[in-house]
């Protein structure tokens, strides 16, 4: 009998193991690999170069731009979304409606979020400069993607409008699960909103917020899809919005340095797993039991 | 084509086979499966096999592929046992690199639209034929004459690799500022000749209530075409070698200079309009086709791709970029042109006299009328369009050509440098919203092409 379960296992997952194994490791792999590599994207032979790829990462300007604005948007997606998707869950506490749309943008792929925002922010005939020049604010007219300044902010500015939903319904979850009698209890002590909210909400759903600032720290060193369809260049004006995917997206499929693309991944890769480990231990608090 | 599942089986084992023989080959001994070179003869004069199919894959996109479809028939009608195999495709990239490091690609190819292999890599990567023997043979309409000869001038050096022909390009681009004939009539304004007259009747369009110039801010390339055309006029065909060649200091040259100060002029004089630099291609020219801006740089594709947009009677027309100063070393008519639609002969094809032969049919007088008409767009084979009724803005595409005679330049540092063409734009779009001045402008780009021409790990070319 347990033999057979074993066996029904192994066949139901040797496919599913097989596929992850070809698509997913072996390319991992494989971006590990040419990474000590020339590859030019179709050479059949290419030559071994050792740490020639990481060395040359370390001054590539491009690159460094796009760790600095990476880093930038660590810094301000994953407060401002969690900051903003806290204080709406807490409002909005009971009426479903606006939770509805407020995850409407979860809803959009990203090609669709951005080519939107590009219309909102276009300067001569775009929603943003419409809209202040409707309530008399002329002057505060600008080409924001274009302008150096301006255009990681925007950038960030999309990410966190498209990210926040999610984030509502899933506070707005963990909020429904704290019961309700502490909350009175509290109330009954004299405790004002505020106070409920720092001394027992934020406590008792500590591990959803925990969760977001994983999940928001490595969609903060991503953002390739955003700057690629909505930045000027993409990545500019001048680098200012460039990020890491888009340098290896350029190094790859524009400059045909697959090799480097590849050392590029890999650094990446060891940045999110870095990030994730210490997102996790910075964010680590002695869970609450309730009886 | 007839492909079934045995048929595709038959192909993948063929590919894996082959790229076992790859894998496992010295030098040279993997030819095995290549159809030989036959008897060449007056009639025949690569060689073809009569029998050896031939696989055609080709980019369909803005121009469509049906020129291609006419090459291979007219192929078939004199080699009627050769099944060409034609594959009309987006993303010629994402398909054919795994072909091509597998060293099986197909025998014919246009590695041209957005998903294109980098031509530069395939080149330094040895995996192009060279075209010589195809450019020697004769022509198809003409006995008499080479297919080297059949040509706009120009075709066969934009596709030439250090004295090798690897590359032909089908379809003819030239560059230069576009503007609308009627809405130029109604105010009485002709294009000007000389910088110094742009900048006046600049003036002149600003007072009469419409902005002078647009450019596709969002991609800052649109606005470089003018700024080395008007450079390559002044400078002549040695400055645009100098550039190309990296020598030390030709992005500071006083020709250079001098055209980076007139683009920055547009921007100083308030000629250019507001917001420019944060609009896509389409949003620039949708204004323009408006006729809310007189001018807009772009390559000959722009009536095509404004085609669904552009108001009856608007009648768009392509200026050449005018002269930079009253000494320019090339005369007026200089055009800036290349050629674009890249066909290749993969060097590990199956059946290269078969490509090559595609290649001189598609090179035919039939085929590239056809290519006029279904595409809209300028073949590069000379005398093509004659007699058949072009629309404005192809019109003035084809006189721009005969006006400019052999004065008829461009860049390969685009197709040969891309981390110097990505350098450039920066620069340009910094200096087209005065956050950067001429000076700054071409230290910048220097500063790239010298790091460029330091990095050993980038292939170098020369002309």
């Amino acid at each position: 009998m347990r033999h057979g379960k074993y066996r029904f296992l192994v066949g139901a997952l040797i496919v599913p193991l097989a596929l992850y194994g070809v698509f997913v490791l072996s390319p991992y792999l494989q971006a590990f690999q040419l990474s000590f590599t020339n590859w030019n994207g179709v050479d059949s032979a290419p030559e071994f170069t050792g740490f020639d790829n990481y060395v040359k990462l370390l001054d590539d300007p491009l690159f460094l731009a796009g760790l600095r604005h990476n880093g930038l948007m660590l810094l301000v997606v994953p407060l401002a979304v969690i900051v903003v998707a806290l204080a709406l869950a807490a409002a909005t506490k009971g009426t479903r409606v606006y939770r509805v749309v407020y995850f409407f943008p979860q809803l959009l792929s990203v090609a669709i979020i951005a080519v939107l925002w590009q219309f909102v922010y276009t300067p001569n005939s775009g929603l943003l400069n419409g809209a202040l020049s409707a309530v008399g604010l002329d002057s505060w007219r600008r080409s924001w993607l274009a302008e150096p300044d301006l255009a990681l902010w925007c950038v960030m500015a999309v990410m966190i409008w498209s990210a926040v939903g999610f984030y509502v319904v899933l506070f707005s979850a963990a909020m429904e699960s704290v019961p309700a009698d502490i909350m009175e209890a509290a109330a009954i002590d004299g405790a004002g909103s505020v106070t409920v909210f720092r001394r027992i909400t934020l406590p008792l759903i500590w591990e959803s917020v925990q969760v977001g600032w994983i999940y928001l720290g490595i969609a903060a060193l991503d953002g390739f899809a955003l700057v690629q369809i909505m930045t000027v260049g993409p990545g500019g004006p001048d680098n200012s919005t460039e990020v890491m995917g888009l340098g290896l997206y350029r190094a790859a499929f524009t400059f045909g340095k697959f090799g480097y693309a590849s050392a590029m991944g890999v650094a990446i890769f060891f940045a999110t797993l870095t990030i994730a480990a210490l997102l996790l231990r910075v964010t680590r608090r002695e869970r609450v039991e309730l009886a | 084509m007839n492909l079934t599942r045995r048929t595709a089986l038959a192909g993948v084992a063929a590919v894996a086979a082959s790229t076992g023989l790859a894998a496992c080959a010295t030098a040279g001994g993997d030819d095995g499966d290549k159809v030989k070179q036959g008897d060449t003869s007056a009639e025949n004069p690569l060689g073809v096999s009569a029998e050896a199919a031939l696989e055609v894959v080709i980019f369909k996109g803005g121009y469509g592929d049906q020129y291609a479809i006419d090459a291979g028939t007219s192929l078939k009608q004199k080699f009627p046992k050769v099944a060409v195999d034609h594959k009309g495709i987006q993303g010629v990239g994402e398909v054919l690199q795994p072909r091509f490091v597998a060293d099986s690609p197909p025998d014919v190819v246009d590695n041209s639209g957005a998903g294109r292999l980098d031509l530069a890599t395939l080149v330094s990567a040895g995996k192009l034929t060279d075209l010589t023997s195809l450019l020697d043979a004769p022509s198809l309409d003409d006995p008499g004459k080479k297919v080297r000869d059949t040509l706009m001038p120009g075709v066969i050096e934009d596709g030439t690799f250090d004295g090798k022909p690897l590359v032909l390009n089908y379809s003819s681009v030239l560059w230069g500022v576009w503007y609308s004939k009627s809405l130029f009539a109604k105010h009485g304004w002709t294009f000007p000749k000389t910088w110094d007259e742009m900048l006046t009747l600049n003036d002149e369009i600003k007072k009469a209530g419409l902005h002078p110039w647009t450019w596709q801010g969002k991609y800052p390339e649109y606005l470089n075409d003018p700024l080395v055309s008007l450079a390559a006029k002044a400078g002549g065909f040695d400055l645009v070698k100098s550039i190309d060649n990296l020598q030390p200091g030709a992005w500071q040259s006083p020709a250079m200079l001098a055209a980076a100060e007139a683009i920055y002029q547009l921007a100083v004089r308030g000629h250019i309009m507001p917001g420019s630099e944060g609009l896509s291609h389409t949003e620039a020219q949708n204004a323009w086709c408006k006729g809310q801006v007189a001018f807009i740089p772009c390559g000959s594709w722009l009536e095509g791709e404004q085609q669904a947009v552009t108001p009856a009677g608007f009648d768009m027309v392509m200026g050449t970029v005018p002269a930079l100063t009253g000494s320019d070393k090339l005369p007026n008519g200089a055009v800036m042109a290349a050629s674009s639609e890249s066909f290749i002969v993969p060097a590990k094809a199956k059946n290269v006299p078969g490509g090559l032969e595609f290649l001189r049919h598609l090179f035919s007088q039939k085929v590239a009328r056809g290519f006029a008409e279904t595409a809209k767009a300028l073949p590069v084979v000379a005398g093509a369009t004659d007699g058949l009724n072009l629309s404005s803005g192809l019109g003035s595409v084809a006189e721009a050509v005969k006006a400019a005679g052999p004065n008829v330049f461009s860049y390969k540092f685009r197709t040969w440098y891309a981390p110097l063409s990505k350098a450039l734009d920066d620069a340009t779009g910094e200096l087209a919203t005065k956050r950067i001045n001429p000076q700054q402008w071409a230290g910048r780009v220097q500063k790239a092409a010298d790091a460029v021409a330091k990095d050993s790990s980038i292939v170098k070319h020369q002309r």
